[in-house]
């Protein structure tokens, strides 16, 4: 059991899980003793922000005709109401995701850049897929969301993780 | 999302993550990380709360521009404002619920293989 007042141990609880639907092999999270780090390199008053979600378009777009998830973007502005979060695990008996904000801050983010903590945003937030394969995530994934940050000019990225 | 982080911190991006599953994040290790304590679902405040999620985002700006190191965490100033007994209701299993789950993970064996996507 976990302790009252500390964080949940999410992937004890996964691995508890999933052997109690049956699956002989436990998920292999991918484990770093390190990280890489690169400092922001102008004042965040004048640095350009994207923000990432691993939600997806309610219109499925962001699926190939095999069903695979791939990398999308839609403009900052106009914001969409919402945005589909129902292939992701998610505490779905306690909270909802109903207020995209709650997962996807981009009001939030302009009412900050308008108070000018930081340039603005990038025209484009990017949706990344939660994929079981690190393989796909690293390979596919990773760089199609770099390629797009580059070409939107970010200096940074907060990435919201449902 | 955190091998998202790294490979753009790699590649001269500096990243932020926001999340609550704070022993996975750490796990996989990202250069900066803002843990919101909630339920899953909500990293960037609680539903509703616009001045809290306007700070949690604020929090992670700052860090942007604040940390020295990588790996470094800081937690939120926010708890959930619901059920207190929220921590052990995600994903639990208990005997109760142990057939349940052991028929559910049959069902989706079966399901995933009907319509596992084709591979070339």
């Amino acid at each position: 059991m976990d302790d009252p007042g500390q964080p949940v141990g999410y992937m004890e609880r996964t691995r508890l899980y999933y052997r109690a639907l049956g699956y002989k092999a436990d998920y292999q999270w991918a484990h770093n003793e390190t990280a890489p780090f690169t400092p922001l390199a102008k004042p965040l008053t004048e640095a350009r922000i994207a923000l990432l979600t691993t939600a997806s378009p309610l219109d499925g777009s962001n699926k190939d005709a095999k069903g695979w998830r791939h990398v999308w973007s839609a403009p900052v502005d106009p914001a969409p109401d919402a945005l589909d979060t129902s292939d992701l695990a998610w505490d779905r008996e306690t909270t909802h995701t109903n207020d995209r904000e709650s997962f996807l801050p981009l009001a939030a983010a302009a009412a900050l850049a308008r108070e000018g903590h930081f340039a603005g945003l990038t025209p484009r937030f990017h949706g990344v897929p939660t994929e079981y394969s690190i393989r796909k995530t690293l390979a596919q994934d990773a760089p199609e969301t770099l390629a797009r940050l580059r070409e939107d000019k970010a200096d940074a990225a907060i990435l919201c993780a449902i | 999302m955190s091998l998202i982080a790294r490979h753009l911190e790699e590649n001269g991006i500096p990243t932020v993550v926001i999340g609550s599953a704070k022993d996975i994040v750490e796990y996989t290790a990202v250069a900066r990380f803002v843990f919101t304590d909630f339920p899953l679902g909500n990293p960037a405040g609680l539903p509703g709360q616009v001045e809290m999620q306007k700070a949690i985002v604020s929090q992670a700006l700052n860090l942007l521009q604040t940390a020295t190191a990588p790996q470094t965490t800081e937690a939120a100033p926010f708890q959930w404002n619901g059920d207190p007994g929220w921590r052990a209701v995600y994903n639990r299993v208990t005997p109760e619920n142990a057939e349940y789950l052991r028929q559910k993970g049959e069902a989706r064996r079966r399901m995933m293989l009907a319509k596992k996507p084709q591979t070339d």
